[in-house]
């Protein structure tokens, strides 16, 4: 049997990369999938807990994020693409009007 | 045994590859290529955690359909090389690496150990017909409410990605 700290030994792991890609990357695109690499960690630990205590409510929580992580993709990409038509670029320098 | 090895190999795969998508500078394409590895990895780590539904569900939606969809974009947008690398300045490269290593040890911290081992589970313990059963009762308002997000959702990626008329 796996030790359900090793499950969230791995999820904080791939979560810590996915911070860093997210934080580091200046490409909009492998933003937005170091976000998704974050929301693959929390699965891992909702479904680590959910074979712990038998319980399918984790598991149900599985799904709902992956139903917000397409959602998330669908509209984040169409904004990249929009962006890319504007700027002509994808770098996320180039888009700083909001930034003081 | 053989499940404790197999977990372990799955685990070690998924972080090359997510290290490998996170630090690769120079092509989004094997990036992304990368991000499919991970996302197979994990739904092995599903199944073995008894979530067999939840593995198919992965590699069809997010290896079959998320990724896809990154690389559509990559492709139409013509942007397989990254042109614009991380700074080459040694500091800031150093300042990205601590960084790393402070958030994966902070994160890591956090793991409280001496947690409850394993409650033992029924055989059809996370197939279809369990989910089913805990989503059409218990969570049946969240999964409406799923069905209007991504109904919003697609509106909004119809209207965003739009050329302008006028």
């Amino acid at each position: 049997m796996i030790p359900l700290e090793h499950v969230i030994g791995l999820s904080a792991i791939l979560f810590g990369i996915g911070v860093v890609g997210a934080l580091t990357r200046r490409n909009l695109i492998v933003i937005l999938m170091s976000i998704e690499l974050m929301l693959n960690a929390a699965n891992v630990a909702f479904i680590g807990f959910a074979r712990n205590w038998a319980q399918m409510d984790g598991q149900v929580f599985v799904m709902m994020v992956i139903t917000v992580a397409a959602a998330e993709v669908a509209v984040g990409l169409g904004i990249v693409i929009s962006l890319f038509r504007n700027r002509d670029s994808v770098n996320v320098e180039d888009v700083s009007l909001l930034k003081w | 045994m053989i499940e404790t090895i197999a977990f372990y190999f799955l685990s070690a795969v998924a972080i090359v590859s997510a290290l490998g998508m996170v630090l690769n500078v120079r092509n989004t394409v094997a990036g992304a290529m990368s991000l499919v590895v991970t996302m197979i990895a994990l739904s092995g780590v599903f199944v073995l955690l008894q979530a067999h539904l939840i593995a198919a569900l992965q590699i069809m939606i997010y290896a079959g359909a998320i990724v896809v969809l990154f690389l559509f974009v990559v492709m139409l947008l013509n942007l397989r090389t990254d042109e614009f690398a991380p700074s080459r300045q040694p500091i800031v490269k150093f300042l990205g690496a601590a960084l790393a290593i402070y958030v994966g040890i902070q994160f890591l911290g956090q793991i409280e150990l001496g947690l409850p081992a394993a409650v033992e589970t029924a055989d059809d313990f996370g197939n279809y017909r369990m989910l089913a059963r805990t989503l059409f009762t218990d969570y049946v308002l969240p999964f409406e409410m799923a069905s209007l997000l991504l109904l919003a959702a697609i509106v909004g990626a119809v209207i965003l990605a739009k050329r302008r008329v006028s």
